[in-house]
């Protein structure tokens, strides 16, 4: 082969072994799935494919309240995991100072330790006499039967707990590129602080997250929606700035978008969360799935579940990206 | 007039702003204490149950200080062949995934050429699949076909540390083009160049000067792929068969009751991982400041 020829094909022959690999053992086994979902019978007598297309109607009408939860915990976390690392990116992309890396290594090291161990730390720390309730309990603040394990309050805390980091490290990426100077012009330019539309913004998030909160939670959501608003109005009022509103918010758009999808995505299908910390009134599409597989050997059903898992956030995940416009994501920018 | 009077403002506070000063001040480093609180109670939580000596089966409790377990860390049926299997599965997964995801960042930063936009999508798919439906995909693969041209009969079907393997290289490798990709982008083409222009082949120019600079990356690349590797439960679990990693070990033991030893391991793996990554950031720090110098006598 002469040299130019060879030069055209370099960038396809590196590509080779990886993509291969990835036809192989990711494009390859979804279509197998899909064809799987079509088959009927069972594990000791066999299956055959029957184009059974019924069977995705029957799991969503079966599993529907599986579905709606993984979306609503998965949400839920994702909005929580938000409300906690912006605050937390903010402070150490602007605060940082000398503490910077100090405060980046403490977000990334529960990733260093396994996903089981934590979430069953969890389960020591909210153990019904643990280190959370145990004092409160003693202290005759709280009844002796409340508890949080195995509750849905447990499972929406685990997940947002394991993907904050998810959340939080786009964040700071994006706030850490927002130009000082630009914040600096701002305030020469008569920025000062935003109000009453702080105020009003702060009072309205922090009684609206409260509240959907206490809705999953299947708690009234009223007393919670009063405290969480007049605590966001506080915090609206003298922490949010006319230059944070028009500057620093708009840039870290980018940050917004892939750290909600970071988290979303493994949030609404995980389940070991559900598993360890929740009560079989809160498991999730994941759950069912697992189940299916490997206890019930069903695999027609649990293919079908997957398969519109799949569908469903890829589908979602293209629809976000068309709103929100990035091209940063699939590596479009290089 | 007015700026009489705005001085007048600024120099005697009202309290309202006095208020808002001491919010502005210190709300956000409390509340970033508290959030990091947070995020690392749980690592300290396992820290301290691998010092616990428990009465009964479960490590809920903490009964009393013992380094027993530190002593025989191993000591349980089982235990030590779950982590010696997650190593091998790590290891090895960590060095194909890395090979195959360096030589796609290298082809996608480096060329242009039809069909770029589809190798992306491709990379990005498997990171926004959730982990169960990854590993039920390649469940209902290794259960339902018997032959695929290229592979040998046995290695899909049953399933055991093969299969996990196929697995892990299939998702790490989107994290590691990701990875290298970064440290790619403002790569200094022209040393390239300059090399080439002095005679050296593409062969001894990819050895002597490109190797080197992305270098950091792909060690950083094989790190984030060795931690995923080794924590991996979901995949594994839907990919293993009889096959025992230590993951699918605490997994097993959370019914029974967690014993000491996977704590210890547990704090080993993350005294491991910190003390790595704590190097590489000094070694790239060094290579950065080196590279500086080398600039600044040329």
């Amino acid at each position: 082969m002469e040299r130019p020829r060879l030069r055209r094909l370099a960038p396809y022959l590196l590509l080779l072994p990886g993509l291969g690999w990835l036809l192989l053992f990711y494009v390859y086994p979804a279509v197998q799935m899909f064809v799987v979902s079509l088959w009927t019978g069972n594990i000791t007598e066999g299956y055959q494919m029957t184009w059974n297309w019924g069977i995705y109607q029957q799991g969503v009408s079966t599993y529907w309240p599986f579905i709606v939860r993984s979306a609503e915990y998965g949400g839920l976390a994702t909005i929580l995991a938000f409300a906690l690392g912006y605050p937390l990116a903010y402070t150490i992309a602007f605060k940082g100072g000398a503490y910077k890396n100090v405060l980046l290594f403490l977000v990334i090291a529960p990733f260093f330790t396994s996903f089981l161990l934590r979430t069953l730390s969890w389960k020591i720390i909210l153990a019904d006499n643990g280190l959370v309730l145990g004092p409160l309990k003693s202290a005759g603040l709280l009844s002796e039967d409340f508890r949080l394990l195995a509750t849905p309050a447990a499972v929406v805390a685990g997940i947002t707990y394991n993907f904050l980091p998810f959340m939080t490290l786009p964040l700071y990426v994006a706030l850490e590129k927002v130009d000082v100077r630009l914040l600096e012009a701002a305030r020469d330019l008569y920025a000062g602080p935003w109000r009453p539309g702080g105020t009003i913004v702060g009072a309205a998030v922090g009684a609206v997250i409260v509240a959907l909160v206490s809705l999953i939670l299947e708690v009234n959501p009223l007393v919670p929606a009063v405290i969480g608003g007049v605590l966001g109005a506080v915090v609206g009022t003298f922490l949010i700035s006319e230059a944070f509103v028009r500057v620093t918010l708009p840039l870290s758009l980018p940050g917004v978008f892939a750290g909600s999808l970071l988290t979303f995505i493994p949030a609404v299908g995980d389940f070991i969360n559900a598993e360890l910390l929740g009560n079989p009134q809160s498991q999730m599409i994941g759950n069912v799935i697992q189940a299916r597989f490997l206890k019930i050997t069903d695999y027609p059903m649990a293919s079908a579940l997957s398969f519109i898992l799949m569908a469903a956030i890829i589908v979602g995940v293209l629809v976000y990206a068309r709103v929100l416009g990035t091209e940063e994501l699939t590596g479009g920018s290089t | 007039m007015a700026t009489a009077a705005r001085a007048a403002v600024a120099h005697r506070p009202s309290s309202f702003a006095r208020l808002g000063g001491s919010i502005e001040h210190w709300i956000l480093p409390i509340y970033t204490l508290g959030v990091t609180a947070y995020l690392i109670l749980p690592v300290a939580v396992m820290i301290l149950f691998s010092f616990n000596d428990p009465t009964g089966r479960s490590n809920l409790v903490f009964k009393k200080f013992s380094i027993d377990a530190w002593l025989d860390p191993l000591g349980r049926i089982g235990l030590a062949g779950a982590v010696e299997n997650s190593l091998i599965v790590a290891f090895g997964a960590t060095i194909i995934a890395t090979a195959l995801g360096t030589l796609i960042a290298l082809s996608l930063v480096r060329y242009d050429f039809r069909g770029r936009a589809a190798t992306n999508l491709l990379i990005f798919l498997p990171m926004s699949t959730p982990e169960v439906v990854l590993g039920a995909s390649l469940l209902t693969l290794f259960i339902s076909t018997t032959k695929l041209p290229f592979i040998p009969e046995g290695l899909l079907y049953p399933l055991s540390i093969r299969t996990i393997f196929i697995a892990h290289v299939m998702f790490n490798i989107s994290y590691v083009v990701v990875t290298v990709k970064a440290r790619l982008q403002g790569f200094p083409r022209h040393l390239e160049e300059a090399a080439m222009d002095l005679g050296a082949t593409e062969w001894v120019t990819f050895w002597k000067v490109t190797f080197p600079l992305i270098l950091p990356g792909v060690v950083a690349a094989g790190l984030l792929a060795f931690s995923l590797s080794i924590d991996d439960y979901v995949i594994t679990a839907l990919t293993s068969g009889q096959t025992e990693t230590f993951p699918l070990y605490i997994y097993g033991a959370q019914q029974r009751g967690i014993p000491v030893q996977v704590n210890v391991i547990g704090t080993i793996i993350f005294m491991t991982a910190v003390l790595l990554v704590g190097l590489t950031t000094l070694w790239q720090r060094r290579q950065a400041s080196k590279d500086f110098a080398q600039a600044r006598t040329a």
